[in-house]
């Protein structure tokens, strides 16, 4: 490994790595750099949980939508126009009264981007990766959730090929609410399942 | 393949650390080396499998003690090598050039 050599440069020798990456595959006509700019473009600013979201809330709403989420999650999301790389093959998991899901990647950080953008660094961490198979109940403490003892906990280990989404529990009070203000309440972290939706405050 | 990638259940990795309003980007090569190995991915020069297996293929300590993007950095270059795409000698040529101008 060459990676930490003194280039005797401001710049972190990453940074200058790919940097240099770039340069040269661009001067080869491997890549296009504007192309690289749309796509830094679409995944920090238009790709991102809002879209998960808008499908927990129609799932909530549409019952024979929620069936069909459950049924075959890919074809389901697809329907509300989000599909693609890291997206092909969608599991949607839901929660209940008895059950709780979680969702990681032990292997690398598979994560379903066009339901939830690109992940979080701790989803891609060491700690997280290692623990949560071995001691789910533990890590959703430290994310703040305590699951009554009765409640069985599900972790779904996503892989190259398959993705998982977790469909919360819809939260009691939200009765009145519409599909758009249910979306407003769904978390990223609900849709990993590290997290639960809480009933609007007030 | 087994090996330090296969984290699940492993002990003493430390605990779960979070950051509040977390950019999708924290470093500007963290942008640059995305949207490279989107374009890479995208113009064929690899598929997901060779993809992981590169990672597979670290270092375990540089594994490690490096992030994800840099995981996709050490891959990337791995994979562009070793099907002659570029070379490493021009590689660190195109690193000494920007580092004198960056100087």
């Amino acid at each position: 490994m060459s990676h930490d050599h003194d280039h005797g440069s401001s710049m972190s020798d990453t940074a200058l790595r790919v940097k240099a990456l770039e340069s040269l595959l661009s001067e080869k006509g491997l890549v296009d750099t504007e192309a690289m700019d749309e796509l830094v473009e679409t995944y920090e600013h238009k790709v991102g949980p809002r879209n998960g979201a808008e499908v927990v809330a129609k799932a909530w709403t549409d019952p024979a939508y929620k069936d069909r989420l459950l049924g075959d999650a890919t074809a389901a999301i697809a329907e509300l126009g989000y599909s693609g790389v890291q997206g092909e093959d969608m599991v949607v998991v839901e929660n209940t009264p008895d059950v709780h899901n979680i969702v990681v990647c032990t292997l690398c950080s598979c994560y379903p981007w066009p339901t939830l953008g690109l992940p979080p660094v701790w989803y891609k961490s060491a700690p997280y990766r290692s623990r949560v198979v071995r001691d789910p109940r533990g890590v959703l403490e430290e994310f703040g959730v305590s699951l009554p003892a009765g409640k069985q906990v599900r972790v779904w280990d996503s892989n190259a090929e398959l993705r998982y989404l977790v469909l919360p529990e819809r939260p009691a009070g939200t009765e009145d609410m519409s599909e758009e203000e249910l979306a407003g309440l769904v978390t990223r972290d609900s849709m990993i399942g590290t997290a639960v939706v809480e009933r609007p405050a007030g | 393949m087994n090996g330090i990638h296969d984290l699940g259940g492993m002990d003493g990795l430390g605990p779960v650390i979070r950051e509040d309003n977390e950019p999708v980007f924290h470093e500007e090569w963290e942008r640059r080396m995305f949207a490279l190995f989107i374009s890479a991915f995208a113009g064929g020069h690899f598929n997901v499998d060779m993809f992981r297996h590169a990672i597979e293929k670290m270092d375990p300590v540089h594994y490690l003690e490096s992030s994800y993007y840099e995981h996709w950095l050490a891959a990337i270059e791995d994979i562009l090598i070793a099907d002659g795409s570029i070379t490493k000698a021009e590689l660190e040529a195109r690193m000494a050039d920007l580092a004198k101008e960056a100087a």
